[in-house]
């Protein structure tokens, strides 16, 4: 990019063009794609439909990037989805009303960010193996608040967290855009965001030069907790009842998929969360625009691994010095030992 | 007494102490019926725990096995259904794709330099995905060679059948446990858990070795899918969704260290069957729901883990001392 583009912009720019190309293939087959109009007061549409139901893998991405930041990594929100859901549903049905349930969901995503960061942190464990345990473990406890079935309730106050609408927008979307621009402000408009990069770096480097490491690593697995408690109220709100197996079950892996998209290296620094936003988004547009497009939901699978493999390929740092050093070679026409030298 | 070795000595202790408590409860369960059920059942799962543990031991990560599994249960049906070729060919057939396809995510891991945790999930994406495209039904099996396989089993005193695939299962974990401690290419995989660039100093050709690493993982996953598919008779896309975490789990109930650089084969075949166990106990208790099973291996994930940790710190201190060995 030669010409002046603000950081931001520059930092997202692959991915805006990945979503635009994304959007305009599936324009391509199915022309009524950008179609946006106003029923009862609330806009609906394919563009809508993509930003409504991306709400659960972008919230989870949003605590996801923080916690790949760190160099971690949390196995455990689509888990903790299901747990906050079934607390929800459980305080709906015991009569204790919207707010306590809210409230109550929240504080077990916390406590479930909370666990995982005093292991990572504290213990020591690998984040990989302590984000498993609850993974594995929380599952069996999601299904022991339900005991083992589909907890309904039907309360349309909670609801209105999965189908609502504010000024026409479904108040999904409007969470996960408001929960995206808060972590962001929050991160960069205060020294947090470098600090998390730090530790990602080198955690024992950051914490002699005066971070807070351990405290600051908890606090991530908690910001991730808390996003994957808002992501299993707007489930458990949209479907009006939990399903302890079946919700979130393998978003953990869209979500770190989407940070991933998100030029975001899993070995920890720097970070970008509207990149990792705009990944849930290309996400989501590949999964409904396959649908739109009249092509076999079985394709879905296999077109998502192909182009996390192109994309895998672009972002390589192997690939990309290789690139740089043919087209060098093609262009001056250099003797290889020559380039060679350059090369390093 | 080799440090090293705790680790080992501790999930075998622990598999005892849980052998004695489903004895004393339930004096039925010390039956050759109960231990043939637990190999069979358990087949696949140890089959790819066994690949599971090579990759970890080199410090890697494999999410592609579960989706491999079901990938291979209906490539055979749907190859026995359409092509008319005979079932061993199939199957060898099978074992080309599913190694080559571990050889082909090695080889990515390498040559991009990408976290294997990314690659491989890429993989398990694609092997679900084209388990999709050659089917979204459940296909049955129907063919001679089945059904001799599901019949062969050795009839072990007290009336416990010792079936074909639960052999296969213990032979696959003396398999691995010779690659893993006795060959050249096992010593450079723990070469290459202890750190890639020491590795490389001392000689290993990391290339090689992190190709054949998920080519072997591959292999076994497609050898566990052959066994699922006997196991279950027939091929379901939809099958063995999430298996590849528990390999992993039973790789770290079996004391290997999920940084790598330190295990045993053998120990994994310990957490299968520590896992098979706690869901026989359940099955013979009635009472309990099955969402126990997970909250138990969740609390022996964690106890295994803080164990580890405890006895890594100790080890450290120790292995300062001439001593030492090297890891057996």
């Amino acid at each position: 990019m030669s010409f002046a583009l603000p950081p931001v912009l520059r930092r997202v720019a692959p991915q805006v063009v990945t979503l635009v190309a994304v959007c305009v293939l599936v324009t391509l087959f199915f022309p009524g794609f950008l179609d946006l109009r106003l029923s009862d007061g609330r806009l609906v549409g394919p563009v809508i439909d993509i930003v409504k139901r991306s709400a659960p893998v972008a919230l989870l991405a949003i605590g996801m990037t923080l916690v790949i930041a760190t160099k971690g990594i949390d196995l455990s929100v689509g888990t903790t989805m299901a747990i906050t859901g079934a607390v929800a549903a459980w305080c709906l049905d015991s009569g204790l009303g919207v707010g306590p349930a809210v409230a109550l969901a929240i504080a077990t995503g916390l406590v479930c960010g909370l666990w995982n960061g005093g292991l990572v942190a504290i213990i020591g464990i690998q984040p990989i193996v302590a984000t498993l345990i609850l993974m594995t473990a929380g599952r069996g406890i999601a299904q022991l608040i339900t005991e083992g079935r589909i907890l309904t309730f039907n309360d349309a106050g909670f609801a209105w967290f999965g189908s609502g609408a504010i000024l026409g927008v479904p108040v999904p979307a409007v969470i996960w855009v408001v929960t995206g621009v808060a972590l962001a402000l929050l991160m960069r408009r205060t020294a947090l965001g470098l600090l998390v990069e730090a530790i990602g770096v080198n955690r024992r480097a950051s914490a002699i030069a005066g971070v807070n490491a351990t405290v600051l690593l908890i606090a991530v697995y908690v910001a991730s907790g808390l996003c994957a408690a808002f992501a299993g109220i707007i489930t458990t709100a949209d479907i009006r009842g939990a399903d302890a197996n079946n919700a979130g079950l393998w978003l953990e892996l869209d979500a770190i998929l989407a940070v991933v998209i998100g030029g975001n290296s899993l070995l920890g620094g720097r970070f970008s969360i509207a990149a990792s936003i705009l990944g849930a988004l290309i996400i989501q547009t590949i999964d409904t625009g396959i649908l739109l497009a009249g092509f076999p939901s079985e394709y879905n699978l296999v077109i998502k691994a192909a182009l996390v493999v192109i994309i895998l390929v672009l972002q390589s740092p192997q690939f990309m010095a290789e690139v740089f050093f043919w087209r060098r070679f093609g262009r001056k026409n250099l003797a290889p030992d020559t380039v060679k030298e350059d090369a390093r | 007494m080799n440090p090293r070795l705790y680790p080992l000595y501790a999930t075998i202790g622990i598999f005892l102490f849980a052998c004695l408590v489903c004895y004393i409860q339930f004096p039925f369960m010390a039956s050759t019926r109960v231990l043939g059920n637990l190999l069979t059942d358990n087949a696949y799962l140890g089959i790819v725990a066994v690949g599971m543990t090579i990759v970890i031991l080199s410090g890697g990560i494999d999410l592609s096995v579960g989706s491999v599994i079901a990938f291979s249960g209906v490539f055979i049906a749907v190859m026995l259904r359409d092509s008319g070729l005979p079932a061993p060919v199939i199957m060898a057939l099978l074992l080309v794709v599913t190694t080559l396809f571990g050889a082909a995510m090695g080889g990515l891991i390498h040559a991009l330099a990408m976290p294997p945790f990314i690659v491989t999930l890429a993989g398990m994406f694609l092997a679900r995905g084209a388990a999709y495209m050659l089917t979204i039904d459940s296909v049955p099996i129907v063919d001679p060679f089945y059904d001799r396989l599901q019949d062969a089993y050795y009839l072990m005193p007290g009336k416990g059948r010792l079936t074909l695939i639960g052999v296969l299962m213990l032979a696959s974990v003396a398999v691995g446990m010779i690659v893993a401690h006795r060959t050249r290419f096992g010593a450079s995989v723990f070469a290459l858990g202890g750190g890639v660039q020491t590795a490389r100093l001392m000689g290993v050709r990391v290339g090689r070795t992190t190709v054949g690493i998920y080519a072997f993982s591959g292999f076994m996953a497609g050898l566990s899918g052959i066994v699922f598919s006997v196991y279950t008779g027939s091929g379901y896309p939809l099958a063995t969704v999430g298996t590849e975490l528990t390999a992993i789990a039973a790789v770290v109930i079996g004391g290997t260290l999920l940084t790598g650089g330190s295990g045993f084969v053998f120990g994994t075949l310990i957490g299968v069957m520590t896992m098979g166990l706690i869901q026989t106990y359940i099955v013979f208790d009635g009472s309990l729901s099955s969402w126990w099973t997970k909250i138990v291996i969740g609390g022996l994930l964690l106890l295994f883990i803080v164990l580890q940790k405890g006895l890594l710190r100790l080890t450290t201190t120790r292995l300062a001392s001439p001593q030492a060995g090297a890891p057996v």
